[in-house]
């Protein structure tokens, strides 16, 4: 027998690999992918698994010096090889490029970043200055959801350049408002030591195996579970019946109506229905196909003009015709004023499921400590997921702790509980700790989505280029649970007039039920859809009346002073026109670019096009506090208690910044603990570009609160600075005074001195036709996108973005980047390639998001309109940033092909069927008039 | 379930004969279709039979690349001019991680409508060997793959090497891909040309395209048609009657009606590439 052969193994038999420099030994499975081996038997939990399919790169491993993927090989075929993880390599090289990683901000979640890293440096051992092109062929097979790629780029490109730069930099301001300091929490994910949902569970801990429906609709009822448990080896099985309290949850209580397992119908392909709780070896033998359930498929509604025909099958009752509710803003007389309209535009427009699509799927850990439940894993919201887990779990809140993991990209599908409450069950009922990790097909299946949209829409506009008179009527499939789509047909009438002056506004919007997945909170909560609609109407107005597209805009936009659609006037911080002002020389100078080049009438087309957007920061007319606490010890030591999730966006850094702003030490001064709801406050979700808005006012007023203490302390008045060098000491003119802190008494947490402050945004209630004062505080945006459309394909390349954003204040614009970027590629994917089809798209290869070859450098102009409401003038950016993306891509591809698209994706055929349409193609817009 | 791990082909065609045993190569199928379900059947992983990795030519020419070889030992190796469409399909799979690990005879074995190997090598002429109990035989490739995921192989055979005859010095050829994305990308439409040119026309040529038909396949109808055209015209010779072969379907990357208009676009593009590389090239073709 040849020693290869040695291994032939009838169950678990050793492997040995060179790991990370030593010689290993493990246990491995015949045919266990080496990805898990490493993990769990290995402890190498810096590989990541996002896909376990060789789509998305994050469990990139260097074999024998080579870039490969950990989840598309055996344990055994890595035999006596080499295999190097991120954290066994300490080449100048990765030195080097986690610097640079650190210095552009080209890790938010971290979850690719290890796959990243160990990519670029593979390359940058061959080719010690590669250029772009070998940049992005080397980090091709990584995805990333959060930062756009472009900072990755410019990293790798970066390396060897000289380090000290940026941190110099930073510490010049103490990390201060408007600086750029490298992120308090980067260096965990450039290390790739950031414990994310599926890395902080012990490795023989019980494993959590969901059960799901394999139809949209069906009745369904069980064998002998007991027997199959016992057959099978199975710790337990968990179904309805298992629930000690409320089999119910929903983050809009009026609306809470999604079963944690489904009671006899499964509404929706993937719905849960029961979960297997074993070990993981039991597991892994064992085919969830032989689950003994007994399905009755019954008809199924895929869209809501189904759900919403006579004879269609109810999903709620209640809900009549499936309808979930309905949001309307009105104002003046639309219709009368498009009757009057010397021009007019209407369009239908579509718009799919778009799939979030973090890297990592939902995962964490849970424990029974001391007659609590404690659950580690990754969420947006921590304090929404006690309140669920206590009502689902029948105890008292106080007995429910939620320690939020990292978050490998959350986008608002991680404000819904999904995992949680299967493992606070498995440890609950089997008092024994309990995993899970969702697949990548379970977690598209069964997560939320963006809600599809179909809108038809009005505009019209006086000769002189000025709106007059808006319609629009949305229809939002919500799936089979309410989740967020309420607070989708809440915002969208709302908003889908955009940042203009719309006296005459009549915009109605529909939730409807169907049996799709529920959809839920995406990153802008319906508006980019609806932006999408009004953005191409405007367009269409604009050159109906032959305006230059950027100054129709602009003579329309919104200013201080003006009423909003709601009503509502603002006296101060409208940043529109400052937004369109700042792209119009980028503007003109593209248009005239591009008109030059199609001149050749080549097969390949450019143009630009323009969009923009608004976004109102926090909740719709409701309270959404946040509350901030910190602390000092009797050693000077300042503990901040951030409670704002962290899902890669930065609040942590951003909180801290203002914080130690309002203090008046600088950045590194303060350590933060948190989140964590044992010793956080509640800092609401990380939802509705609020955090840094709301939960930076709390650590403003902390901030402000702890110094006045202090300097109390010291007899010193506001105008004293604070020195944290070794103990803290105050400096009036000549006197300096140490604070006597040592003296105070401790309280329970062994502070001296302790803070807590809340802040509320002003906000009024919308009244029976939508008028009111939805929100404190607006952010807006005006996007640019230059594209290249290949005629005869349909392709279509976006080469360049150019984005203006007002954010009142940039407390950090290296996170103000990463943010834009993040959003576009995010708007990009929208515009061009996204669509979830329940049961057909459950993976990243059918489902395609942009890889790093897909997004082009992004230009980021920062206006700084400070509204009186942020801190230090700051506004909310997270959802802002792709909700002018898609549509000003659309426009683009008008200006290069002539082509009126009203539906996305904007795939080739899509957009070659619009190329063909119109008549006088290739032919940019008609002469604009001044 | 045993996990068997050949050195040689031999070895390995004795472990096929276990019921239900499936080769592991590259990976890059194997796992994704594997998905979470269990491993109840015996695996033989192939890739410690280092007989199987080389890439070489024959004494007439031909070149035999192993089934072990990955779509990066094919970028890497020094090949004639005429496998430039190779090297480019190879460098559109999946990503470099992709080709690292996988592999050409696993990418025709998979025998995936969208294979990014096979309308490259169909043009080629390529041929497959199959080792089994029964001995050695070599198909052509049409022959080969059979239908939708569906092979010629037998019980216990497995594909030994992918054979491509020697071409003149000056052939030349082009690939071309579309996807919605750069990379990571499954195509939509996919289209391999293969010129080889006398005297400033085209002596003879082979095209074959692929994700438009259950299996990829060549138009012969073109091939007919530029035999003879001039180098200079070849890209205006494809019309929509030569890409009748094709059966495009409607699937979630694209409808049937689009596919059939982009395929016909990227055939005139190919053939236009190739052609101009025939022209240009004038036979310096790296020997191997």
């Amino acid at each position: 027998m040849s020693e290869a052969t040695a291994f032939d193994a009838p169950s678990e038999e050793f492997i040995s690999v060179h790991l990370n420099g030593t010689a290993q030994r493990a246990l491995a499975r015949p045919g266990q992918r080496l990805s898990e081996v490493l993990r769990e038997e290995l402890g190498a939990r810096d590989v990541k698994i996002g896909c376990n399919a060789g789509d998305c790169g994050a469990c990139t491993v260097l074999l024998d010096g080579a870039p490969v993927c950990a989840c598309l090989m055996s344990a055994q075929q890595a035999e006596g090889r080499r295999v190097d993880t991120l954290k066994g390599i300490e080449t100048p090289v990765m030195q080097a490029l986690k610097q640079a990683f650190l210095r552009h901000g080209a890790a938010q979640c971290g979850i690719s970043t290890p796959g990243m890293l160990l990519s670029a440096a593979a390359l940058l051992t061959e080719r010690e200055a590669p250029t772009e092109a070998e940049v992005t062929d080397a980090l091709g097979g990584v995805l990333c959801r959060c930062t756009g790629y472009r900072k990755i780029i410019d990293a790798v490109l970066d390396v060897g350049s000289a380090p000290a730069a940026l941190r110099e930099h930073a510490r010049d301001e103490g990390g201060a408002v408007g600086a750029s300091v490298v992120r308090v929490d980067g260096r965990a994910k450039v290390d790739g030591s950031e414990p994310f949902g599926d890395d902080v569970a012990p490795a023989d801990t019980l494993v959590v195996q969901v059960i799901r429906s394999p139809h949209p609709h069906a009745k369904f009822r069980f064998g002998d579970l007991d027997a199959y448990r016992r057959r099978h080896g199975l710790v337990a099985i968990l179904t309805a019946a298992d629930i000690p309290g409320r089999n119910l949850f929903g983050v809009i209580p009026p609306f809470a109506d999604q079963p944690v397992f489904a009671e006899g119908i499964a509404r929706f392909r993937g719905e849960a229905v029961a979960a297997i709780v074993a070990q993981a070896d039991t597991l892994a033998d064992l085919d969830p196909q032989s689950f003994p359930v007994l399905w009755e498929p019954l008809g199924a509604v895929g869209d809501p003009g189904a759900a919403m025909a006579e004879a269609a099958p109810q999903l709620h009752p209640g809900r009549a015709g499936n309808v979930m509710c309905r949001g309307l803003v009105k104002r003046g007389d639309a219709a009368g004023a498009i009757a009057r309209a010397a021009v007019t535009a209407t369009g239908r427009f579509t718009t799919p499921f778009v799939e979030h699509a973090y890297i990592e799927p939902e995962a964490g850990y849970a424990k029974k400590v001391d007659g609590r439940i404690e659950v580690f894993a990754c969420t947006q919201a921590p304090v929404m997921d006690r309140e669920a887990l206590a009502d689902i779990l029948g105890i008292p809140q106080s007995a429910v702790r939620v320690v939020p993991t990292g978050v490998g990209g959350g986008f608002g599908s991680k404000l819904d509980i999904s995992v949680q409450p299967y493992i606070a069950l498995a440890a609950l009922l089997t008092g024994r700790p309990a995993r899970i990790a969702y697949s990548r097909a379970e977690s598209m299946a069964s997560t939320t989505k963006r809600h599809p949209a179909d809108i038809t829409a009005t505009v019209g506009a006086t000769d002189d280029g000025k709106i007059c008179g808006f319609r629009f009527d949305g229809t939002f499939d919500t799936g089979a649970y309410a989740s967020w789509g309420p607070t989708v047909a809440n915002r969208v009438p709302v908003h889908a007039s955009g940042p203009y002056l719309v006296a005459d506004y009549e915009a109605r919007s529909a939730g409807v039920h169907t049996h799709n997945p529920p959809a839920g909170a995406f990153r802008g909560f319906g508006v980019p859809q609806s932006a999408i609609a009004q953005e191409v109407l405007f367009e269409d107005l604009a050159l109906k009346l032959g305006i230059d597209p950027l100054e129709f805009r602009h003579r329309n936009a919104l200013d201080n002073g003006l009423e909003t659609v709601c009503g509502q006037v603002f006296s101060q911080g409208v940043g529109i026109k400052r937004c369109l002002d700042a792209l119009r020389p980028h503007w003109q100078a593209a248009r005239a670019a591009a008109e030059a080049a199609n001149a050749a009438r080549g097969h390949i087309r450019r143009g630009v096009g323009i969009a923009c957007g608004w976004y109102g920061c926090g909740n719709t007319s409701m309270a959404n506090p946040s509350t901030i606490k910190a602390g000092i010890t009797a050693d000077g030591r300042i503990v901040l208690h951030q409670g704002a999730t962290d899902i890669g966006q930065g609040s942590n850094t951003v909180i801290a910044q203002i914080f130690a702003t309002a203090l008046g030490v600088p950045l590194t001064a303060v350590s933060l603990v948190g989140p964590d709801t044992d010793v956080t406050p509640d800092a609401g979700k990380t939802s509705a570009s609020r955090q840094t808005f709301v939960s930076g006012n709390a650590a403003r007023l902390a901030g402000e609160a702890l110094r006045a203490k202090l300097l109390r302390l010291a007899n010193a008045g506001p105008d004293a600075t604070i020195d944290t060098q070794s103990t803290i000491t105050v400096q009036e003119g000549l006197r300096t005074q140490t604070v006597p802190l040592a003296h105070l008494p401790l309280d329970p947490e062994g502070y001296v001195l302790t803070v807590s402050e809340s802040y509320d945004p002003p906000t009024e209630p919308l009244d029976e036709n939508g008028q009111g004062a939805p929100y404190a505080v607006y952010g807006y945006a005006a996007h640019m996108a230059h594209v290249a459309v290949d005629m005869a394909l349909g392709t279509v390349r976006v080469e360049r973005f150019t984005a203006a954003h007002d954010v009142g204040r940039a407390i950090n614009p290296v996170l103000v980047e990463g943010q834009v970027h993040g959003g576009i590629a995010q708007g990009l994917g929208m515009a061009l390639m996204e669509a979830y089809i329940p049961g057909r798209t459950e993976n990243l290869h059918d489902y395609l998001i942009p890889t790093i070859g897909d997004m082009p450098p992004v230009d980021t102009l920062i206006v700084e309109e400070a509204d009186a409401h942020g801190p230090y003038g700051a506004k909310g950016l997270g959802e802002h940033v792709l909700i002018p993306t898609a549509p000003a891509i659309l426009n683009a591809i008008r200006h290069a092909s002539g082509a009126r698209v009203t539906q996305v994706p904007a795939t080739p055929d899509v957009v070659l069927a619009a190329i063909r349409a119109t008549p006088d193609n290739g032919l940019a817009a008609k002469k604009e008039r001044p | 379930m045993p996990y068997h791990a050949p050195a040689s082909v031999d070895e390995a065609i004795i472990a096929l004969a276990s019921p239900g045993a499936k080769i592991l190569a590259g990976g890059t199928d194997f796992y994704p279709s594997l998905g979470d379900r269990p491993i109840n059947f015996p695996i033989v992983d192939v890739t410690r039979i280092s007989a199987l990795k080389t890439i070489a030519a024959d004494h007439d020419g031909a070149v035999r690349i192993g089934a072990g070889a990955t779509w990066s030992d094919v970028v890497a190796a020094p090949l004639p001019h005429v496998f430039q469409t190779l090297k480019e399909a190879a460098r559109t799979v999946g990503s470099i991680q992709i080709q690292n690990n996988g592999t050409l005879a696993g990418n025709l074995c998979n025998a995936s409508p969208a294979a990014d190997g096979v309308p490259a090598l169909l043009s080629l002429g390529a041929m497959v060997e199959i080792s089994g109990p029964e001995g050695v035989r070599v198909l052509p490739l049409e022959e080969f793959i059979t239908g939708v995921r569906a092979t010629a192989l037998g019980p216990a055979q497995m594909v030994t090497a992918i054979i491509v005859p020697s071409l003149p010095a000056a052939a030349a050829s082009a690939f071309e891909k579309l996807g919605a994305r750069r990379y990571l990308v499954i195509s939509i439409a996919m289209v391999s040309a293969v010129i080889v040119p006398r005297a400033g026309i085209v002596e003879s040529a082979r095209v074959a395209v692929g994700s438009c038909s259950a299996v990829a396949t060549r138009l012969p109808a073109l091939e007919d048609a530029l035999t003879g055209a001039p180098l200079s015209e070849a890209g205006a010779v494809p019309s929509p009657a030569h890409i009748a072969p094709l059966s495009p379907i409607d699937d979630v990357r694209a409808p049937a009606e689009y596919r059939d208009a982009a395929a016909l676009e990227l055939v005139r593009r190919a053939v236009a590439r190739a052609a101009t590389a025939a022209s240009t090239q004038a036979g310096t073709g790296t020997a191997l």
